[in-house]
């Protein structure tokens, strides 16, 4: 067990949050070092993500280091039989840093406990993902100047969506004010309500994605309403189109006011919503390689300081 | 004859451990979960006996056997009424509740068929999160249960 590992972000504290932050906007400003020279990094997907594997890559490969793994299970001995266990222990001899996804929930957390080498959850089933969570506060945090009492809607499918739900805990530091906006069928899981009350913090929940809520947000913070996590067919054709967002519906929102979508989207954002100056999407998927890039450091045990002190040798 | 009945049914125990008061439907589970079966020791269970409190329960005796706190208290999950009673020379010398542990390691089976724990060889870990309404959740997936319907291996 190395206790660098990022399994879930309620592994962490707000200070370490904040610290991660600070990092993040110091790779935004100097992407580019060659402080993991000589460092290895697996990227293990067990299940396919285009956009999380390659951020993750970009983050090694701006920072100097090398990356192996593979992007389809298909392809590896875990076809064959092998357990997870004994991929991890064999990976482990190779590299500095497992960065791995997995269809099953709790995959990360077993792998922490077989290897010393850090791991980062590159998400684990509907479990966590805690790096997106990191991306997605990078992205309020710049575009407020601030984490502290913001109003943050969520809407879509806030039952299966695993990242409202780490995003949900995350700001429990920061005293929001939530406005949950879903049909019945994918309302807030009774958990997380219980996690508000007992935080003593302000929520509000919504079946209709009304102007009044929209106007009184900060951050609509929007999900895809995903066909995968249904078992029944019909019911994902009843629920699917109820919320989704137009440039019209923008109109009478806050100047401050950003959607942001962790992607990728379908049609709950419509195209003509990306030419607005609220649309902030792109740009918070952009975050995500800032954020990646603190997350390794951490993983690794590369503190800023040391980073300063690389760039004026 | 009378007499002689009631003797067999409560032999009694010289040097050993009495588990008493455990919910009828739950005996069998706690056998297991003790690993009962394996013991080389007398062993008397009875089950559907009268109780006042439980209207039926099951008790468990086992000679010269006492468990340690960390094992008995595993059957806190299914028989939370469950009494211990240490004998010596024919004496009850001590008497005690279990209590729920703080980590429940390789008992319960996890309901999510996505968890890890269902799908690699692997022991199964719970965390007591709320002990008021006795639910534990799984230490991987964070799939919560209540102890009543924890499904044992």
């Amino acid at each position: 067990m190395n206790s660098n590992s990022l399994v879930s972000i309620s592994d962490i504290s707000k200070e370490e949050i904040l610290r991660l932050l600070n990092q993040a906007r110091y790779f935004e400003e100097h992407p580019n070092h060659r402080i993991l020279e000589g460092k290895v990094v697996a990227t293990l997907f067990f299940e396919p993500s285009t956009r999380t594997r390659l951020s993750f890559e970009t983050a090694v490969n701006r920072l100097g280091g090398r990356v192996i793994g593979f992007s389809d299970a298909s392809t590896t001995s875990s076809s064959k039989g092998e357990t997870l266990k004994d991929t991890i222990k064999m990976v482990s001899n190779y590299v500095d840093l497992i960065v791995m996804r997995h269809y099953l929930e709790g995959a990360a957390r077993y792998a922490t406990e077989v290897t010393d080498v850090p791991i980062i959850n590159a998400g684990d089933g509907a479990n966590q993902h805690p790096s997106q969570t990191m991306l997605d506060l990078y992205s309020i945090y710049k575009t407020q100047g601030t984490l502290e009492n913001l109003t943050i809607t969520m809407v879509g499918d806030l039952k299966y969506g695993r990242t409202v739900h780490s995003l949900l805990m995350a700001l429990q530091y920061f005293n929001p004010t939530f406005n949950f906006v879903a049909c019945k069928e994918l309302q807030m899981p009774r958990e997380y309500i219980q996690f508000c009350d007992e935080h003593g913090i302000t929520y509000h929940e919504y079946t209709e994605f009304s102007p009044e809520v929209i106007n009184s947000s900060d951050i609509l913070y929007m999900t895809r309403v995903q066909r995968e996590r249904f078992t029944d067919i019909m019911e994902y054709e009843k629920v699917k189109n109820l919320y989704n967002l137009n440039v019209a519906m923008l109109e009478n929102s806050r100047d401050n006011l950003r959607v942001l979508h962790p992607l990728p989207r379908v049609n709950e954002i419509d195209q003509d919503v990306d030419d607005s100056p609220k649309a902030y999407y792109f740009q918070q998927a952009q975050n995500g390689l800032y954020a990646r890039q603190a997350i390794i450091c951490r993983a690794l045990g590369i503190d800023i300081p040391q980073i300063e002190n690389h760039d004026n040798k | 004859m009378t007499t002689n009945k009631k003797e067999l049914a409560v032999a009694a125990l010289r040097n050993g451990t009495v588990i008493d008061r455990i919910p009828s439907s739950a005996l069998f589970k706690a056998v297991e979960i003790l690993g009962i079966e394996k013991l080389d020791k007398h062993v008397t269970i009875g089950n559907n006996l009268d109780s006042k409190k439980l209207g039926t329960k099951g008790i468990i005796k086992v000679a010269d056997t006492f468990f340690p706190d960390d094992v008995i208290n595993r059957i806190a999950l299914i028989a939370p009424t469950a009494k211990i009673n240490i004998i010596h020379d024919f004496e009850v010398v001590e008497k005690s509740s279990v209590t729920l542990p703080q980590t429940i390691v390789g008992i319960v089976k996890c309901d999510n068929p996505k968890c890890i724990t269902n799908n690699e060889p692997m022991k199964t870990k719970f965390e007591l999160v709320d002990p008021e309404n006795r639910v534990i959740r799984c230490h991987y997936c964070g799939h919560c249960v209540s102890a009543e319907n924890a499904h044992i291996k």
